[in-house]
């Protein structure tokens, strides 16, 4: 039975940590070289947890199942990391930074973590500088920033667009000097598929060596989880191909709590789907909204004629253009939060205006910005302001160079020219809030069990602000595991090197040896990929931007029926003990299709709107979410029962410093 | 469109490999893999053995997809990977060949898949800043130039991918090492350990079986970021004045 204790320090917020710092448990240097952690992927969370526990003196075994861990998916991050420097003299503070991840989220995030983490934020960049990331540089050599998500303070450091590559190089360096140390043994290409509890302690897991297919425990201390998020039990998604579940999903088997599941984030600027052989969606940056203006055609005969390749967009007159974003918010018009820009997207595609094959797209439009840039330069070079060519063409330069890299991206992608054309974009999944459920320490309901980065749901609620993610995930393994982690480890000083011969670890081996063994009998006739996209559009119709009671439980229905059919008709071929990707898939599918049945769960259970959760049955007079304060404040983490349905449990959430507030952009 | 695929194919390190002829459907928008997915799906449907390759982000960041086309690793496409190419840029009726990496220190491991551990064993060697968590002074106590965070960054855009190796002759690695080499010496963090390193990074380069560089800048034409033979200048200055230095002492 699951009893939830958050373990929040007392004492007023700003005190918190500091004082939970000066008076936890330490564990003294010659005791640290005796236990042994396990660390679980080694993306952001877990390279920089695994190199700074190392450092510390802990015993660290890090697993991947890349084949280095300079590959994880925090690789792909584009726009950067925030942090509470207030660098730029604006007024920015490690309260205002609480305060906008706390309202970003919607209130349905932990007030105590959120500081926290707030706290930490300014440490990461000096560690990272003293790394080498090489972050954007101003005139005179300081640090540079830029504003992100709607915030109204500039906090953002970056690297040009590839601050998760940069920042992740930098973590992963710091790991190789611990591998090269002795400090880390790493595994790389080791998929972890179980989790062994060991007298109600988390003392090791079981891998498979994707290269060979053997199956091996591994034994230490406690066990870390850094595996990232699940956004790919929607098949397309902007996450990396191999993101999967399974590490989060087969603790939460064994007994961990999984946490507001169904949080997740929908990203309002992708390059749409163009065919079904389509297997991941690519991101556009939240920025290009600063200048592209979102629109679709107002009549259907316009709409067919695009689709149809009669008219082209720029043939569509100003008049007979909906701006929707701009009609319907008028006060923050494109720039509305990434929730609403989704749902706005997907109403008009609703409605039949889309302007693809597909009819899931929408434009996303430079003209008026190459113009009015235009304009602005041929003036200020005392040019003729009314030459159109020129206009265009200074305008564009200005564009260029604010964009440039992305629209490279688009044209290598789609092939359209977006100088000239406007962006076809549609919203896509792009990141989970949900994971599982974690106390302060970042401890699991499972004792021994931590888990940081994007796979707990620590602190973003319902609703992640862009440039958080890489934030949170160094901050949880930078700055609060290596002291959190303590409040277990102290505690087995006295325990002797754990090892993996009790009968707890062979039978663990077993079972997971069993489950591989099932999923290449089955021998069926249907593809590990098809079922993934079928399960990836079920979960996307009915608990994607919008849910509704009816929905979920059809939703949840036909997941059952295509789960049953997957254990009775997919075809696996090779053997086990062998490179395998597709057994690989095929176990992470399995698992996926538990966890998505979870989520419908939760969005059924949350009978409100809030943050990337919009319940139509609970919306505002004029369709937008509505928040139920009274009901619903609080985290719901769920006991997996197998067959049985799934047991809730809340914690409450307490809102001492903050006023819930509702979010209007009109 | 429609297709001739010619693939190597290796069940494992230790087989020998061979060619092998596909036939496959294909359209424009698809990407490269995609189009091999559209392959494996075929193959799995006919209950085969579906062709392994590697492949993860899809967006040209995480340096995992690796193979040859049509002799040019990445692709015919400049500053491509092969994730970021599509077919719009191969004509119906083409047969295009498709082979792994080729190096003595990347192994073929399956089919298309290579193993570049020696890449990672080479960063383990040096390619870092020895400093521990928590011991960073503020990040604005280091005044870094526009100009040399540029040229930092520009090194340290290097995804690891290898190609550069599969492009050389004689399989060197020197832009790979060299971009590392760089990244850091260009960077006042970094040049407190620029010389250890730099002699660590190349000695580990040389154990790992790289060939040697006889500039033929191969490397700079195939890699996908960009990633400038002028490091390699750089990385030999580094070098030299290391070895230099170390017998004054
Ligand atoms: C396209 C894109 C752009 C983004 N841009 C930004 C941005 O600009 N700013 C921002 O703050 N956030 C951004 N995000 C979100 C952010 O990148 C991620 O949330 C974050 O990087 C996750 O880091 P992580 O360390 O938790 O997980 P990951 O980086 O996903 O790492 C997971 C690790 O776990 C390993 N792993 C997983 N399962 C297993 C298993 N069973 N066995 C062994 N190993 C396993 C993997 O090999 C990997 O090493 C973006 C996300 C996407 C998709
Ligand atoms: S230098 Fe270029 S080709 Fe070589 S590993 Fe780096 S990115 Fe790839
Ligand atoms: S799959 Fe990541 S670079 Fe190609």
């Amino acid at each position: 039975m699951i009893k939830l204790d958050a373990k929040i320090p007392e004492g007023s917020l700003a005190e918190k940590w500091k004082k939970y710092k000066s008076s936890i448990d330490l564990v003294a240097p010659n005791n640290k070289r005796k236990l042994e952690v396990i660390v679980v992927g080694t993306g952001l969370a877990g390279a920089s947890a695994a190199a700074s526990l190392a450092e510390l003196g802990y015993k660290v075994k890090a697993f991947t199942f890349h084949d280095s861990p300079r590959r994880a998916h925090s690789i792909a991050a584009q726009g950067g990391i925030n942090a509470a420097k207030n660098y730029q003299n604006d007024g920015d503070s490690v309260y205002r930074l609480f305060y906008d991840t706390i309202k970003g989220g919607d209130y349905r995030s932990r007030e105590a973590n959120v500081y926290r983490l707030a706290e930490v934020s300014a440490n990461i960049i000096d560690q990272c500088v003293a790394q080498g990331v090489p972050f954007a540089r101003e005139y005179g050599g300081t640090l540079d920033n830029r504003s992100f998500g709607g915030v109204q303070v500039s906090r953002t450091f970056y690297a040009r667009g590839q601050t998760g590559q940069q920042l992740l190089i930098g973590a992963y360096q710091a790991l190789s000097r611990q591998v090269s140390l002795g400090n880390v043994e790493m595994y790389n290409r080791h998929e972890m598929l179980d989790l062994v509890m060991v007298e109600n302690k988390a003392r090791g897991i079981v891998t498979r060596n994707l290269l060979t297919g053997e199956l091996k425990s591994h034994a230490a201390h406690c066990v870390v989880l850094a595996t990232g998020g699940y956004g790919n039990v929607y098949y397309l998604s902007t996450n990396a191909m191999n993101c999967n579940v399974s590490a989060a999903w087969r603790a939460a088997r064994r007994g961990a709590a999984m946490a507001n599941p169904c949080f997740c984030q929908i990203h309002p600027t992708c390059i749409p789907v163009s065919g079904t052989y389509q297997s991941k969606l690519t991101l556009m940056s939240e920025s290009l909204r600063n200048d592209g203006r979102v629109w679709v055609p107002k009549k259907m005969e316009d709409v067919e004629a695009i689709r149809e390749g009669s008219k082209k967009p720029t043939d569509i007159p100003e008049d007979d253009r909906d701006y929707y974003l701009e009609r319907k918010y008028p006060a923050f018009g494109n720039l509305v939060p990434r929730d609403v820009a989704s749902r706005a997207a997907k109403d008009v595609c609703d409605e039949g205006r889309g302007v693809n094959k597909t009819g899931l797209a929408v434009y996303l439009d430079f003209e008026d910005a190459i113009h009015r840039y235009g304009k602005a330069e041929a003036y200020s070079a005392g040019k003729d302001s009314e030459d159109g060519e020129l206009v265009r063409k200074l305008g564009t330069k200005v564009v260029e160079a604010k964009y440039g890299n992305l629209f490279e991206i688009y044209e290598k992608i789609t092939g359209d020219n977006p100088y000239v054309t406007p962006m076809r974009i549609y919203p896509a999944i792009h990141y989970t809030m949900g994971g599982l459920w974690v106390d302060y320490n970042l401890e699991t309901t499972l004792p021994g069990l931590f888990c940081i980065g994007e796979a707990n749901f620590s602190d973003h609620g319902a609703n992640r602000l862009g440039a958080s993610a890489l934030m949170q995930g160094l901050a949880d393994g930078y700055f609060v595991l290596p002291y959190t982690i303590g409040s277990f480890l102290s505690k087995e000083i006295k325990t002797p090197a754990i090892t993996d011969d009790s009968s707890e670890f062979k039978r663990v081996i077993e079972e997971v040896k069993t489950r591989l063994e099932n999923l290449l009998a089955v021998k069926g006739d249907r593809s590990v990929d098809s079922f993934h996209r079928e399960l990836g559009l079920i979960i996307w119709d009915y608990c994607g931007m919008s849910r509704n009671e009816e929905g979920l439980k059809k939703g949840r229905k036909l997941l059952k029926e295509l789960k049953k059919e997957f254990y009775s008709n997919v075809f696996v071929p090779g053997e086990m003990n062998e490179y395998n990707p597709e057994l690989e898939k095929a176990s992470r599918v399995a698992d996926f299709f538990e966890l998505g049945e979870l989520m419908i769960v939760d969005a059924l259970h949350r009978e409100e709107s809030c943050g990337g959760h919009f319940r139509e049955e609970s919306q505002t007079e004029d369709n937008e979410a509505k928040r139920d304060d009274e009901n619903y404040t609080y985290v719901a983490a769920w006991e997996w029962k197998g067959e049985e349905e799934p047991l809730l449990h809340k914690e409450p959430l307490e809102f001492e410093n903050v006023e819930l507030k509702t979010r209007s952009y009109k | 469109m429609n297709l001739k695929l010619k693939i190597w194919r290796q069940p494992n390190k230790e087989a020998k490999g061979k060619f092998e002829v596909y036939e496959v459907e294909a359209t424009p928008e698809m990407s490269f893999l995609e189009m091999l997915d559209v392959l494996n799906d075929q193959i799995i449907e006919e209950k085969g053995n579906p062709i392994a390759f590697e492949h993860d982000c899809r967006e040209g960041i995480c340096g995992t997809c690796s193979m040859v086309i049509n002799g040019q690793p990445h692709g015919p496409m400049g500053l491509t990977t092969t994730c970021q190419l599509h077919m719009r840029h191969f004509k119906d009726g083409d047969t295009i060949v498709i082979e792994p990496f080729r190096a003595t220190a990347f192994p073929v491991l399956k089919d298309l898949v290579v193993d570049r551990d020696s890449f990672d064993r080479i960063i383990q060697s040096g390619g870092f800043v020895s400093v521990g968590t928590g011991q960073a002074p503020d990040g604005n106590s280091i005044l870094i130039e526009q100009e040399v965070a540029k040229d930092a960054f520009d090194a340290a855009s290097c995804i690891g991918c290898g190609a550069c190796v599969a492009a050389c002759p004689n399989a060197s690695a020197m832009l790979f090492v060299s971009a590392k080499v760089a990244h850091l010496a260009y960077l006042p963090q970094g040049q407190v350990e620029a010389s250890k390193r730099v002699k660590r990074m190349v000695h580990q380069m040389d154990r790992e079986g790289f060939g040697n560089c006889s500039n033929t800048y191969a490397c700079e034409a195939e890699c996908p970021k960009g990633i400038s033979v002028e490091n390699i200048a750089k990385m030999n200055r580094e070098y030299f004045s290391s070895v230099i230095g170390s017998q004054k002492k």
